[in-house]
């Protein structure tokens, strides 16, 4: 099939972008996005233009590098997935694609579709994690029983992959989606109580101090996040934060 | 505030109680001119007790005006943070393909029925308040009912009532389950908190037009 | 022919790494605080190393090229972790876990080695639930296991098929503590571009900065390489777009000796390839071989019918179908080790019988499983004779909880419904036993240079069971290199701080600025990918699952011209100072294309099949790999000296004194 492209381009963080259009013939229905976009890349370079810059790695919708707004929403059309694992049969022929990089003032742009999500590193610095030696001698893993249920909803939430689809499809630029599936990882776990009021109280501060946008609960995030993370995990960030201030 | 509300989430809690109490006085104001329809004196009597009782004007009166206030100061505030946090714009953005109309837009229902507050204090808080404190009249507990059936005889009045509260359905619809889950509240019980708010959202800004539609065509 | 000096320690297995701690140096922790140490690579060897290290107060700089440590290919790890914790009760030890590996190894690895990181595997799980790693449970709230391929027993540990996820994330959890801490510096988009070697010791790195494109020197005491696996000298594999041999190599070019290089595993169950467009391939976790059923039809018209979709496998009667895992290997089935699975599928679809288009796949089929376990839940919920439609809803459901992301993953990518017709898979490169040569304290023939995880040689001889590599990631980092290192670094106390002003900084860094402007300013034909296609081809025909010494000498010159015409040809676009992805893609290339070349010099030296190394002319009568213990029964581990081809080999021989070396039978 063939397909008008309109990508966004920018040289650099302190150049202004713009919207270029580009088209692409012969694109089969069985390549994956990005192979679609690899195509067109191959097809700059011959030209001796720059080819579009965008992060991807693993290609198998787990590593969380690939991003790319696709039609005015965060890993395109589809479902359940990554922008690398959208495949192109979910197009028609002729039509035309909207590539832009996600938006937030908290992930500016490296260059063209590639943008600076370490915000998402720092939020997690301020505590997302457990504070336990890395020594081995623990107690035997068996001891602490967790029920099963709060086993897998701390999985579910554990599932995240920091991509910021959740960011880029809220309307608000808010990071509570990816913020509350770590807090609540651990909120559920036995292991990860001890610290939970500092930690709700620390990964919050954080995410404010990086400039994401409030919740305002439209649930944009959880239709768009390629693993499904529920806004339960707002709602319990939340709770977690009030009764962590209420107490501190 | 500033200080109290520094958090995001301390602010969107502020949001959902400061809602969450509108939404109890909704019912209490729905209550007393659903009388209206009902019968006149019975209205007068209930406006008449909450325009002279102590406790409501000294104190629930206050309240309730802060609490309108600071809903919508508080709200103006998180939009203009939460357009900032975008910074540059997308050239599409597909919302509605995960996300309802009223949820992405409080802020333009939420405007609309700002707008139509201000009409409603022009119609009758004011002339309520200088009727009673600047102009010193004195007590006539049958006039709430007059008042109230002259103000509907307009029939942009009208129309612009019921569009108000059109848009307080949109702003309810999204608002009523939101502010639970902003309050922490994600359980067993959503479902039911949504199915009810919805029902609230649609009942009581329709029962409002009712009251209207019911004046204007009787009078 | 020089010896190697592995360090193994004296004394029984059982105890020498006990008492090696105890002989360790250690320092003190005052002076921790005054050494440096760059941990290269951020998956679960290097971020587990990385926190560990920190912990243990030295300061750390880790660097990886991915945006975050997060992303490292370590996260896409699906089927689990093994460790002798015997839960199940069915027979586990430590001794077992030993005897699993070496022999699934095929006999090629170091018996020191491999008992320790079965020794530390129980303290792996014990770590990772401390650190809130969700693993999977069971309705008692107690972790639950599961079989995979090459043993005998349940001591796989899993969280759904995201294991790899969930421990990465534990390790980069316990390296964000460290990050808070100021233990860690983390330089994320940023690749190493060579070593600095001072005075005979690793002293530094070049690191090049992938958002502006600054070249930058980096000092420190040790230098850890974690950077994983060459897989993606086949260009298609199951590794990221990004996996590369780039900090392996460099070092490899200063002196450190780069063992078995010709050791690659080729998964079994991964998704065919469907066209030319094909960036990479995707891994089916290999727990799904537990419930599916590898077949191809037994007839090739059947087979040639499929293949042009005039038939549907589900219309094939069972007396039709070729198990042929199952028919070769009863004791196994279709739970043999993964060389051995990968080789019999290319022998099928060799000899005709493959089921896609390309004539490359075979089928793996959840049918009997799903009615297999919609009968066992009819009866246990008291309802024995429900309709068969019934049971396949009850099976497919159990299915699902098994497997369901799996399945999702495959309907997503292949738009076939795998519930109702049988997957179809194919043997993909998956993970490279072979790496940087180190003796028992993990350190490379370079002092002070480190290599752990995959990048190592490792512990995994010539194949790897399935989820060991997952353990040795975590043994190496958070409980072996953390500690070996300390006896190297004692005797560092005294260094201070390491000026990056040394003329060996500025000639490495010289190197590297040569080596980008040569490229940017190459202006040549062909795009990087082209000759990384070209490179791939030529080693999946020549090197990949089945090796001939004339293919390999073959392999050996077509590398060479391929090289020399790179250099040559290659066009990249963009400049050097930017952000350029091509710039990045052809430095890893560069380096491949050397890589390659001794990979398939190292195949063709090695006389025997063993392993994921199957050479033709090695094997017996049915087909099985014909192991050669009295010639090559060693770890061949080379000396670069300028090309690849004059690489020069040393040996290091294996001795087995707890172990009896036996023809590896699986059937």
């Amino acid at each position: 099939m063939n397909l008008k492209l309109k990508i966004w381009r920018q040289k650099d963080a302190n150049t202004k972008g713009k919207m270029v259009d580009y088209q692409i013939s012969d694109v089969s229905p069985d390549m994956s996005f990005l192979e679609m976009l690899d195509v067109l890349n191959e097809e700059l370079i011959e030209k001796g233009e720059d080819p579009v810059e965008f992060d991807h790695d693993c290609r198998e919708g787990i590593c969380g590098s690939c991003s790319l707004q696709i039609n005015g929403e965060p890993h395109g059309p589809d479902r359940g997935i990554t922008t690398c694992q959208l495949h192109m049969r979910m197009f028609k022929d002729g039509d035309t694609i909207t590539i832009e990089p996600f938006r937030a003032k908290a992930f500016p742009v490296i260059r063209d579709l590639i943008v600076d999500r370490s915000s998402f590193d720092r939020i997690q610095q301020a505590g997302g994690y457990i504070s336990v030696n890395t020594s081995g001698n623990t107690i035997d893993a068996n001891a602490i029983p967790v029920n099963k249920h709060d086993a897998d909803k701390a999985f579910d939430a554990a599932t995240c992959i920091g991509c910021g689809a959740c960011v880029a499809a809220c309307k608000n630029a808010s990071a509570m989606l990816f913020t509350s599936a770590k807090v609540s990882q651990f909120a559920l776990l036995p292991q990860g109580r001890v610290e939970a009021t500092q930690r709700v109280l620390n990964m919050v501060k954080q995410m404010d101090l990086e400039g994401f946008g409030n919740c305002t609960n439209t649930g944009a995030c959880e239709i768009e996040c390629p693993k499904g993370i529920s806004l339960e995990n707002i709602a319990r960030m939340n709770s977690e934060y009030l009764s962590a201030s209420l107490e501190g | 505030m500033s200080g109290l509300l520094k958090s995001s989430i301390a602010r969107k809690v502020a949001m959902a109680l400061s809602g969450l109490f509108l939404i109890i006085f909704l019912i209490q104001h729905f209550t007393i001119n659903f009388t209206s329809v009902i019968s006149a004196d019975l209205f007068n009597e209930f406006s008449h007790f909450m325009g002279t009782n102590f406790v409501v004007q000294a104190l629930l009166q206050p309240v309730l005006i802060f609490g309108v206030i600071f809903h919508f100061v508080m709200g103006f505030m998180l939009e203009i943070k939460n357009r900032q946090a975008r910074g540059v714009k997308y050239v599409q953005f597909n919302g509605s393909a995960n996300s309802s109309w009223a949820s992405r837009n409080m802020i333009i229902s939420g405007a609309v029925v700002l707008a139509f507050l201000a009409l409603h204090f022009y119609d009758f808080w004011v002339p309520e308040m200088l009727y009673k404190y600047v102009e010193a009249n004195p007590e006539d507990p049958s006039r709430y009912y007059a008042e109230l059936v002259h103000k509907f005889e307009s029939p942009v009045r009208t129309g612009i009532y019921a569009l108000a509260f059109v848009l307080l359905a949109f702003h309810l619809w999204h608002g009523f389950s939101s502010a639970f889950q902003t309050m922490g509240v994600n359980n067993k019980y959503t479902p039911f908190i949504k199915k009810f708010g919805y029902t609230y959202a649609v009942v009581i800004p329709a029962g409002f037009i009712f009251i209207a539609l019911f004046h204007y065509f009787n009078h | 022919m020089s010896v190697l000096e592995s360090h193994i320690p004296e004394g029984p297995l059982a105890e020498k790494w006990t008492n090696h701690k105890n002989d360790i140096n250690l320092v003190n922790p005052a002076n921790k605080r005054n050494i440096d140490v760059i941990v290269v690579g951020t998956g679960l060897a290097g971020g587990s190393a990385a926190a560990t290290l920190a912990e243990l107060g030295y300061n750390v700089k880790t660097f990886c090229y991915q945006d975050s440590p997060r992303r490292a290919h370590s996260i896409a790890a699906q089927g689990g972790i093994n460790a002798a914790k015997n839960y199940q009760g069915d027979g586990d030890s430590v001794y077992r876990l030993f005897y699993d590996t070496v022999k699934g190894g095929d006999y090629r690895s170091r018996e020191a080695n491999v008992y320790r990181l079965a020794e530390v595997s129980a303290n792996i799980i014990d770590q990772c639930v401390a650190q809130g790693v969700p693993f999977a449970r069971e309705y008692g709230g107690l972790l639950d296991n599961r079989s995979f391929g090459g043993v005998l027993v349940s001591r796989t540990f899993y969280a759904k098929g995201q294991t790899g996820q969930q421990l990465l994330l534990g390790a980069y959890a316990a390296m964000n503590r460290q990050i808070n801490r100021g233990k860690i510096t983390p330089f994320n988009r940023h690749e190493m571009l060579d070593l600095v070697v001072v005075d005979g010791k690793a002293r530094g790195i070049i690191a090049r900065n992938l958002v502006t494109g600054e070249i930058e020197r980096h000092s420190a005491h040790a230098v850890v390489i974690a950077s994983g696996g060459y897989g993606n000298v086949f260009f298609l594999s199951t590794n990221a777009m990004g996996s590369n041999v780039t900090a392996a190599w460099k070092i490899h070019k200063k002196g450190a000796f780069f063992a078995n290089p010709c050791f690659t595993q080729i998964h079994p169950t991964c998704i065919p390839v469907s066209g030319d467009h094909q960036s990479k391939l995707t891994l089916m976790s290999e727990s799904l071989r537990n419930d599916g059923r590898i077949w191809v039809p037994k007839k090739k018209e059947d087979a040639e019918a499929i293949r042009q979709g005039k038939l549907k496998p589900t219309e094939l009667s069972e007396e039709d179908r070729d198990y042929y895992l199952e028919r070769r290997y009863p004791s196994f089935g279709n739970l043999v080790p993964r060389d051995v699975a990968s080789r019999a599928a290319k022998e099928r679809c060799d000899a005709g019988y493959g089921v896609n288009k390309t004539g490359e796949a075979v089928f793996l089929d959840f049918e009997s499983a799903i009615m297999r376990y919609g009968r066992e839940k009819a009866v246990s919920s008291g309802n024995p004779d429900a309709s068969d439609a019934e049971i396949r809803r009850l099976g497919e459901e159990i299915i699902e909880s098994k497997y369901g992301n799996l399945f999702q993953m495959y309907e997503k990518i292949v738009d076939e419904n795998p519930y109702k017709t049988p997957m179809k898979i194919y043997p993909a490169v998956h993970y490279t036993m072979g790496g940087v040569w180190v003796d028992y304290n993990l350190m490379t023939t370079i002092p002070g240079c480190y290599a752990a995880g995959e990048a190592n040689f490792s512990d995994h001889g010539a194949n790897r069971l399935g989820a060991s590599a997952l353990m040795q990631g975590l043994a190496d980092g958070y409980f072996v290199l953390p500690y070996t290192i300390g006896d190297y670094l004692a005797k560092d106390i005294r260094t201070g701080e390491i000026s990056t002003d040394l003329p060996e900084f500025e000639e490495a860094e010289k190197n590297v600025r040569d080596q980008i402007d040569r490229l940017v300013n190459n202006n040549g034909k062909h795009s990087v990918d082209y000759y990384h296609k070209k490179l791939g081809k030529i080693m999946w025909n020549k090197c990949g699952m089945a090796r001939n010494a004339e293919g390999l000498k073959e392999a050996i010159e077509e590398i060479k011209a391929l090289r020399d015409d790179f250099y040559a040809n290659v066009k990249v676009p963009g400049e050097g100072n930017s952000k350029n992805t091509e710039l990045e893609k052809a430095m890893r290339v560069a380096d491949f294309l050397e890589l390659g070349e001794l990979f398939a010099k190292d195949a063709l030296h090695r006389n025997e099949s063993c392993g994921g190394h199957f050479r033709e002319e090695y094997q017996t009568e049915e087909g099985e790999a014909l192991r050669d213990d009295e010639n090559f029964k060693y770890v061949a581990a080379w000396e670069y000296k300028g090309e690849p081809s004059e690489a020069v080999l040393h040996k290091e021989q294996l001795e087995y004194n707890n172990i009896e070396l036996k023809t590896r039978s699986y059937k």
